[in-house]
This record gives C-alpha cells, sequence and structure tokens, in this order.
C-alpha cells in the first residue's frame, strides 16, 4: 500500500501550500464522515490527507455585518446548539441535523456535506435557498461563491485542486423572513432523501412574498437551485393557485433517476407535494406563527 | 512516512500512542491500545458500536483519524464505570437485561451516558432519536430504552440526594 500523508496546517496559507504541491490525490479532512468511507471502501485512495481544523477560526460562529459565518469545520451538534443559527435559519439547521446520527453529528460539517457533492445531501437545498456564500481560499486567494455553484456533479465540484472552504456566510435576515426543510425517507431516522426540499422566503406586512428561493435535493445528479418555484412564490400570498404553481414548478425541475429509493415517477410527484408543506411551514415560520421543527 | 507521534488524554488520563495515517481512533484504540471494550461492527459509521466521547461529543471512531486525537479528551467505554462502581446506565442495563450478546452494549451505554450529561430528563422520543445511530440485533430497544430512561431517573435521584 503506498504511503498515506497526513498534515494538519495551522494556516490556511500551509494548507494551500500542501494541497497545491501533491502530485498525487490531495483530500480535505473536515469531519471525515465521508471521506473515511470512501477511503476504506476504495473508491478514494488519496496521497495525502490535509486536516484543516487546526487552522483558527475554522470551527466556530461568529456574527458579521448582520449575518452569521459558520467556520467549515464547524460540526452539526454545534452548529445545531447555536441560538443565533436556531433563530435565524431554523429550515438550515433542521436540514443539517438530519445527516446521520448523532454520532455523525459529532463530526459532520456543511463544507463535507456540500463538497461530497451528493445530490442526496440533506443540508445542501437548505443552503442554497439560505443563499449562502462559501468563502473559498486557494493559491490564487480569497473568493467568495454562491454554495450553489460549489457541486459540479456526482462526487465532483468547481473547486481546484488547491482551493477549500474556509467558512459560510448567511445573509442578515429581513423581518418576516422564514426557512424550512422536508426530506422524503421511507422511515423516521438514518436514511437517505428520496427527495429534499428546502425554502427560504421573505414577506410583506400583508403575507406577499417579496423574495423566495427553493433548493430541491435528490431529483438531479446535483442539488438544484428552483427559480420557476421560487417565482411561483414571489408577488403572491401562499393560497391554493400559488401552491398549484409552486407544485408544478418543482415537478418540471426534475431530473431524477429511477433507483431502489424510488423511480422518476414517484420522486417527480413527490418533490412537487413537499415543495408545497414546505412552503406552508416557511410562510407560517416568517409571520411568526410557529418556530418549531418540522420533524 | 514515519508514524505518527499522538498525544492525547484517554479517561481522564494522558497517553501517548504511535500510529499510521490510515489507521482510525478505533484501531488505535483496540490494536496499539488495548481498549477493546469499543467494537467494529460496520466500520462505516452506521451501527455505533465503537462509539467514544471526543470533547463532549459523541463520534464514530471507526470514522476518525487516529491522528485526530491529538490533544484532544477522548471517554471510551473503559471510562464509564468509576472504579468498581459502575455508572447508572451500566447498572440499569444489568437489571433490565438491555442486551444479549452484548456486541453493541459499549456503544450504547457511551452514547446514552453522553445524552444524560447534556439532559437530566429525556422523553422516549428524545431518546429514541438519540440512539437512532446505534444498531442492535438482538433486543428490539425496548430494554435498553426502558434502561436508559431509569438511569436518567436514578440520576435525578442522585442529584437531588
Amino acid at each position: 500500500m503506498a504511503t498515506l500523508n497526513y498534515a494538519a496546517p495551522s494556516t490556511v496559507d500551509e494548507a494551500v501550500k500542501l494541497l497545491a504541491g501533491s502530485s498525487g490525490l490531495a483530500k480535505v479532512l473536515s469531519g471525515g464522515t465521508d471521506l473515511l468511507v470512501q477511503m476504506r471502501s476504495g473508491r478514494l485512495k488519496p496521497e495525502l490527507i490535509v486536516d484543516t481544523k487546526k487552522i483558527p477560526g475554522i470551527i466556530g460562529i461568529r456574527e458579521e455585518g448582520g449575518g452569521l459565518v459558520v467556520g467549515a469545520g464547524t460540526p452539526g451538534a454545534v452548529v445545531e446548539a447555536h441560538p443565533g443559527m436556531n433563530k435565524s435559519w431554523p429550515g438550515v439547521v433542521e436540514a443539517l441535523d438530519l445527516i446521520g446520527s448523532q454520532q455523525i453529528q459529532g463530526r459532520c460539517t456543511f463544507a463535507g456535506n456540500l463538497c461530497n457533492a451528493s445530490p442526496a445531501a440533506d443540508s445542501v437545498p437548505a443552503l442554497y435557498a439560505a443563499g449562502a456564500i462559501a468563502v473559498v481560499v486557494g493559491s490564487k486567494g480569497r473568493r467568495e461563491v454562491p454554495v450553489e455553484q460549489i457541486p459540479a456533479s456526482p462526487g465532483r465540484t468547481s473547486l481546484a485542486k488547491d482551493e477549500f472552504i474556509l467558512e459560510f456566510k448567511f445573509p442578515p435576515r429581513a423581518p418576516r423572513s422564514g426557512d424550512a426543510y422536508l426530506r422524503f425517507i421511507p422511515r423516521t431516522e438514518m436514511d437517505i432523501a428520496v427527495v429534499g426540499c428546502g425554502i427560504n422566503v421573505t414577506l410583506d406586512e400583508k403575507g406577499t412574498c417579496t423574495a423566495a428561493r427553493v433548493g430541491l435535493g435528490a431529483v438531479a445528479p446535483t442539488v438544484l437551485l428552483v427559480k420557476d418555484a421560487a417565482d411561483a412564490l414571489i408577488g403572491h400570498t401562499l393560497d391554493d393557485e400559488t401552491l398549484k404553481k409552486l407544485d408544478a414548478a418543482a415537478r418540471a425541475a426534475c431530473k431524477p433517476i429511477n433507483d431502489k429509493r424510488g423511480t422518476i415517477e414517484y420522486r417527480t410527484k413527490v418533490a412537487g407535494v413537499l415543495a408545497r408543506r414546505v412552503a406552508a411551514i416557511v410562510f407560517d415560520r416568517a409571520m411568526g406563527k410557529t418556530q418549531g421543527k418540522t420533524h | 512516512m514515519s508514524k505518527h507521534h499522538v498525544s492525547t488524554t484517554i479517561n481522564g488520563e494522558p497517553a501517548e500512542f504511535l500510529c499510521e495515517t490510515q489507521q482510525t481512533m478505533l484501531d488505535c484504540l483496540r490494536d496499539v491500545l488495548g481498549l477493546t471494550g469499543s467494537k467494529e461492527g460496520c466500520a462505516s459509521g452506521d451501527c455505533g458500536a465503537c462509539t467514544i466521547i471526543v470533547d463532549g461529543k459523541i463520534v464514530c471512531s471507526c470514522l476518525m483519524l487516529g491522528v485526530e486525537a491529538e490533544g484532544k479528551s477522548v471517554t471510551t467505554i473503559e471510562g464509564i464505570a468509576q472504579g468498581d462502581r459502575l455508572h447508572p446506565v451500566q447498572q440499569k442495563f444489568l437489571e433490565h437485561a438491555a442486551l444479549q450478546c452484548g456486541f453493541c452494549t459499549p456503544g450504547f451505554i457511551v452514547a446514552a451516558k453522553a445524552l444524560l450529561d447534556e439532559n437530566k430528563d429525556p422523553t422516549e422520543t428524545e431518546i429514541r432519536y438519540w440512539l437512532a445511530g446505534n444498531l442492535c440485533r438482538c433486543t428490539g430497544y425496548d430494554k435498553i430504552i426502558r434502561a436508559v430512561q431509569d438511569a436518567a431517573a436514578e440520576m435525578r435521584r442522585e442529584t437531588v440526594a
């Protein structure tokens, strides 16, 4: 077996140099809940592991410019215990919370979930809906990338070899905003999404939607940001006609596969149903009617 | 590449060990340190038999590299009892016969202990969700849930007394 090298640099520059200088496959280690499984199965054979968790600030959550910034190595359990994240982004928190077990929550991260680039990643539709920005660092410096531009295809990202995500910026919250995430699985816990849907809205005083973003998971090669579904909500209250249009737009965006979790027809149907259900939750949350979890 | 030298704290005691990059924390506990209480069931983070506590959070030790233990505080099943005195979760597992083959038991006990450290009075639903990452193919779970509920009640009584 070839030697597997490991480094835990304490600066971004050092980490970038290590990634850039690797002749073989170099992998960034955050929580490792996907990486270690893929190494064990032989699917990935890295030559170098760069553990980024010793970089100051990469674990933790801070307020900045009225929004929240979550370090890329922050484990799920820490995000879920953060009052500010729960207050501003209950949908993002409930999506992250659906990843794996409590043990997985002790390690799993937004960055890992996004960069593993599974179409069924639970936190990703909610991150798309939130309009989160990934702060990417690399040899050419630092750039801010909308999260929906990171996954490129199943298991692949748009990041260069020497780039990694340092942190996620969540924008300041306007009054009467709400987000939510639902996933459909055939059991109650510990399964992979048949379909996942995250929606984020802002409403005016009368309950008319002024801004919306809709993310759909497990219905295409990557998680989708569905503009037509958002447009079905903007300018409307949540009446039957709006729900019908949202349902149709969500279904129209689906390009799923048949597999053991569901057929193309089934996934497409469920995407519309979930979008309706999530919309009902986010309109309630935006109007302050409930802050409760959906699962 | 030479082996990594790892300095950590295991069950309250300073510990040092040597490991290769690809050795998981579970490999290091079992094969290097001789702490064989943590079990390897699936080696993919599904079964929870290898559950340990790292800096207060439960993790699957099969999904953590041994080298990542540097500077951390680790609790394994071997550190749950205080000397000869079983932890209430261990005592109640015995009293409720919450184990049969016993392979999953260390993981359940470590996970349940961590739950009760955070939440003194969990509901049955909370216990079942918390333990969803621990698989048991013998008991049907019911006795495990009763044991954890009883241990929680016992620990609340101890706190009052």
